[in-house]
């Protein structure tokens, strides 16, 4: 119909799949988070280091280069420490990108009351937080494990077969590395934008709330003379799992089944509390 | 790509005749909030094309709309719409709904058409379809020219009307509208009720109506359910309301004496005279052509004859003292 007729005219054609809605909510959410140029030029920056750990391998197989520098070729090993350095600081850059990125996804729909128009569609609430989600996930994948991956297979194309066989547990480490970084930062950047309203508090809350955490560790180690600290030391518990799975050896007062279950226990707090924001309505009893 | 939802042409109404399933169905419906209950045991089955629902803040009325879309559980009974079940078939019947809330709900850093596009699109529809009744939508409601312009710059009227494009923009079978009129000025006021009015009147689309005012559910409903403190006050079909009204008749008359009374009374009338004013129920089968019949010929002047029916007003106020 033409819309200069301005009559209302029924809908009687083919629907998308249920499925795919999430995905919708993605693309929008997606497209509106890169109207801002300061995210474009931090993702640019998040990548200078992928590219220096790209040229760091270059050279450390460059016999030339290293004849150079008068420097024995297994001096600059690329190994399980070089990709655990690799994501420690693409993991300082996930955070803050995160708390640029992650409060804009939410807070908006709160802060103007939209959540209502989301879910009287055939949309839920675990949809619309997967759409959502999904987005950070993209994102912070985009500097962690995908360039970590592509270096991997950069350093395995020099290194060679045997390399590859003895080290391929390096690049499923840096996945799952990257899974439990974007996991939690996701689920905690949304909970607390969901909480918080207003975008720019919530961004903040997110900044303080990991080195209060740690703060709050030490103090507790301190005072008390114990090591139970660190459970409120997400950073730490984090650290803790990444140096298992990247076998770097490091002195850690939480083992690693503990981490891992504490993070649990963190991302399931979350989850719940953002489940308990997104709603239509509030319930106030 | 998958066909929409369920069918529902049985039980959304045909345009020539009567819903055979009721568009509402509510069976002791019951919604508790802590302690308090906000619908106590609503049981009711409305069938209108367009249904007002009534009563004062804090009736419930929201209450019900949010429950019939799944937004609150019931606490006790069950409602239907369209046949199928709130809490069986929730998915099904929002694909069948548009709503437009109460509050402000829009998204600050969109413009009018992507914000409808998205919501289209999250409803089922692809996305270049959703384009292109988003479009059509915003033309439709008359913001054509605002179109491009960001969602957060609209004024009050305009957003209410953006929620309006976006609750059609999928065509749905029902329209549930929880107080579309509210703060709108005069001129805006009446552009909204004549749009309601006109998809009514269309036959697409049902509607349910939710507002306190009685004049936007009396200009736009056939069908009026009253709710007072969570509870059913009154249930009122305006249409047979307004046929029934039609046999009460106001006359004011010169030159009457009793026989001109009298020979109404012959009739089957009943009649009340107060000085030039007389009222009466006309019989079965009475009509006013009679009246001027008895008038002619009793040398009675009729200055003027209304037929006096209740309005939505005396029905609200009595459903409120009851």
């Amino acid at each position: 119909m033409a819309v200069y007729r301005r009559n209302y005219r029924p809908y009687s054609g083919a629907q998308t799949p249920e499925w795919s809605r999430f995905l919708v909510l993605f693309r929008y959410s997606r497209r509106n988070l890169f109207r801002s140029r300061f995210l474009t030029g931090f993702l640019v920056l998040c990548f200078f280091w992928p590219i220096a750990c790209m040229v760091w391998i270059y050279l450390a197989h460059s016999a030339s280069f290293l004849a150079k520098l008068g420097l024995p070729p297994e001096l600059i090993s690329i190994d399980n420490k070089f990709f655990f350095l690799y994501m420690t600081v693409q993991g300082v850059l996930s955070f803050f990108m995160t708390a640029f990125a992650g409060p804009g996804l939410i807070s908006p729909d709160l802060a103007n009351g939209s959540l209502p128009l989301y879910f009287c569609r055939p949309f839920s609430r675990a949809e619309y937080v997967l759409g959502k989600s999904s987005v950070l996930g993209i994102l912070l994948s985009q500097i962690t494990w995908i360039p970590g991956v592509i270096l991997f297979i950069i350093q395995a194309s020099f290194a060679g077969a045997s390399w590859t066989r003895d080290n391929l547990w390096i690049a499923g480490s840096l996945a799952l590395s990257s899974l439990i970084l974007i996991a939690i930062l996701s689920l905690l950047s949304t909970a607390l934008s969901a909480w918080v309203k207003w975008r720019i508090v919530a961004g903040a809350l997110l900044v303080a709330v990991v080195p209060f955490g740690a703060g709050l560790a030490e103090a507790i180690n301190a005072v008390l003379r114990i090591d139970a600290g660190h459970f409120f030391d997400l950073r730490y518990l984090v650290a803790t799992v990444w140096t298992n799975l990247f076998l770097v050896d490091n002195e850690r007062a939480v083992s690693v089944g503990q981490a891992w279950i504490a993070i649990l226990v963190y991302g399931s707090i979350c989850l719940w509390l953002l489940m308990r924001k997104i709603r239509a309505y509030e319930v106030i009893r | 790509m998958t066909q929409p939802g369920a069918p529902v042409s049985e039980s959304s109404g045909s345009p020539t005749g009567a819903p055979s399933v009721p568009l509402i169905e509510l069976n002791g419906l019951t919604v508790r909030f802590g302690n308090r209950d906000i619908l106590h045991g609503l049981t009711a089955s409305l069938r209108g094309r367009a249904i007002g629902l009534l009563g004062p803040n804090g009736a419930g009325k929201s209450t019900l709309i949010n429950t019939l879309l799944g937004f609150y559980k019931p606490t006790g009974g069950s409602a239907k719409v369209f046949g199928q079940d709130i809490g069986t078939n929730l998915r099904n019947i929002r694909s069948l709904v548009g709503y437009m809330p109460e509050n402000d709900a829009f998204i600050s850093k969109m413009n009018a058409v992507s914000f409808v596009q998205m919501m289209g699109e999250l409803s089922g529809l692809p996305s270049r379809v959703a384009l292109e009744r988003a479009h059509e939508a915003l033309f439709y409601v008359g913001l054509a020219e605002a179109r491009y312009r960001q969602l957060g710059t609209y004024s009050l009227g305009m957003k209410q009307l953006a929620k309006l494009a976006q609750a059609i923009v999928h065509g749905p079978k029902l329209l549930i509208l929880d107080e579309p009129t509210n703060g709108l000025d005069p001129s805006a006021r009446q552009r909204m009720v004549r749009m309601v009015r006109e998809i009514r009147d269309s036959r697409e689309m049902r509607i349910v109506l939710c507002s306190h005012l009685l004049r936007d559910v009396e200009d736009t409903c056939d069908e009026v359910l009253i709710l007072k403190q969570g509870q059913i006050a009154h249930y009122s079909d305006l249409d047979e309301e307004r046929r029934s009204n039609k046999r009460f008749v106001e006359l004011e008359i010169y030159g009457a004496n009793g026989d001109f009374t009298a020979a109404i009374e012959k009739l089957g009338c009943e009649c009340a005279v107060t000085a030039n004013r007389m009222k009466m129920v006309l019989a079965d089968g009475v009509e006013t052509r009679d009246i001027f019949r008895i008038a002619a010929e009793q040398q009675v002047r009729i200055r003027r004859l209304n037929f006096r029916r209740d309005t939505l007003e005396d029905i609200f106020l009595k459903a409120m003292e009851s």
